[in-house]
């Protein structure tokens, strides 16, 4: 865990007033406010430190806490030894360090269910720590979870079960969502902070791309691949789908990359039951190779009757 | 007449530490939609997240209603353009290589 330097967060030198705080704070929240930033995670996060900063240096007692020992903080017991000793040879005399210790944390990013990070907590004993006559409420912070699927998932409406943040969430997928679709779980999100109200959960989706189709909305590509005889005289072909093999019927004469569409054959219209796109399949027709010499001697009769 | 889907103006008002005259300038300025009866004014329900953003601007970051109205005005433009993104994004997956 490292070092916070608050200071540097609201870019202000160590003989900031009051005012300067306060001022630096409002423009920086200003900037980082997650309202004012939807689905931005690193602005929500930076509003996490600007806040925690605040926190600390507009309340004269953190401020002081903090200034004393600074870097050192995580050295607070012996630093508390040492000035005992210090003292008793008429050195400078120390207060009190809560916490202590400092095992086992993680990186300071990684902000708790109380929405400060660990050296916060380990600082001031969380928010536990605030002083008594400031209860300033504050929103709890909001999650963001990445769910991966596939367009077979997409395919239709179901039911997943996420764990974030210990906590296991059930939700509904609706068929049709699109590859970076937001959803919002409302109250999902971090504890708020002396009774304000819990933060937001924010699951993106992540469509992976698919081998065999391309999307659209809730359109589909994809590509045949046909004989150039089917393609000269018609016939019938098989072509994949989402939902399992269709034989359809070749037209004769078909031309290479003439497209067909097969309707209803796409995927779900997303929150449109009963409405699906399209498949539209683009014929890529192969020409035969390794020709017998009777081959060739047809091909040729051929090319004369043109 | 039903209150149900309503919350009560006042509650609001209470739990998010604003005035009552808030509430009525968002409203006055067509921000949000509030329901006035002879028993009081209520909110619908759809209408609270944004109040709650409305009121948070209002109250942690001291914005007054012109800045709010403004920020509302820039933030659906935002969403508006972030939704076009993606998709756009998404439609050039088509023309992507495997």
């Amino acid at each position: 865990m490292a070092f916070i330097d608050y200071y540097k967060i609201l870019g202000i030198d160590k003989s900031a007033s009051e005012k300067d705080i306060k001022s630096a704070y409002r423009k920086l929240a200003r900037q980082y406010h997650p309202d004012l930033n939807p689905n931005d995670t690193e602005s929500n996060k930076k509003f996490q430190q600007i806040n925690e900063a605040n926190e600390v240096l507009s309340d004269p007692e953190k401020r002081k806490k903090y200034d004393k020992y600074g870097e050192n903080w995580q050295h607070g017991e012996e630093y508390e030894k040492y000035s005992q000793q210090q003292q008793a040879q008429g050195g400078q005399q120390y207060r009190g360090f809560g916490g202590g210790g400092g095992q086992g944390f993680e990186n300071y990013e990684d902000f708790g269910g109380s929405g400060f990070s660990d050296f916060f907590e380990q600082m001031f004993g969380g928010a536990g720590g605030r002083s008594s006559g400031r209860q300033a409420k504050y929103r709890g912070q909001d999650y963001n979870a990445e769910l991966k699927l596939t367009l077979k998932d997409v395919s239709e409406t179901h039911k997943q079960t996420l764990a974030v943040n210990g906590k296991n969430i059930r939700i509904t997928i609706p068929a049709g969502v699109e590859n970076g679709q937001i959803i919002k779980i409302a109250g999902h999100g971090g504890p708020g902070v002396n009774g304000g109200p819990a933060g937001d959960l924010y699951i993106t989706f992540l469509v992976a791309a698919d081998p065999n189709f391309k999307r659209d909305g809730a359109n589909l590509y994809t590509t045949a691949k046909l004989d150039l005889y089917t393609a000269v005289l018609g016939g019938e072909v098989t072509i994949d789908t989402l939902s399992g093999k269709v034989k359809i019927k070749v037209k004769p004469e078909t031309q290479n990359n003439s497209t067909i569409r097969l309707k209803g054959k796409g995927l779900p219209v997303y929150k449109h039951e009963g409405h699906s796109g399209d498949l539209l399949v683009t014929y890529d027709i192969q020409m035969p190779v390794n020709l017998t010499e009777k081959q060739k001697e047809l091909f040729t009769e051929l090319s004369k009757s043109k | 007449m039903a209150t149900k889907g309503l919350i009560e103006a006042k509650e609001f008002c209470t739990y998010h530490h604003v005035e009552y005259t808030f509430i009525d300038s968002l409203s006055q300025a067509g921000l949000i939609e509030i329901r006035a009866t002879s028993e009081g004014t209520y909110i619908p329900e759809t209408e609270l997240q944004k109040l709650e953003r409305m009121a948070r601007l209002h109250t942690e970051l001291e914005i007054n209603l012109a800045g709010i109205e403004a920020i509302t005005h820039l933030l659906r433009r935002v969403e508006s353009i972030q939704e076009e993104t993606r998709n756009l994004r998404n439609r050039l997956r088509r023309y992507e290589e495997d």
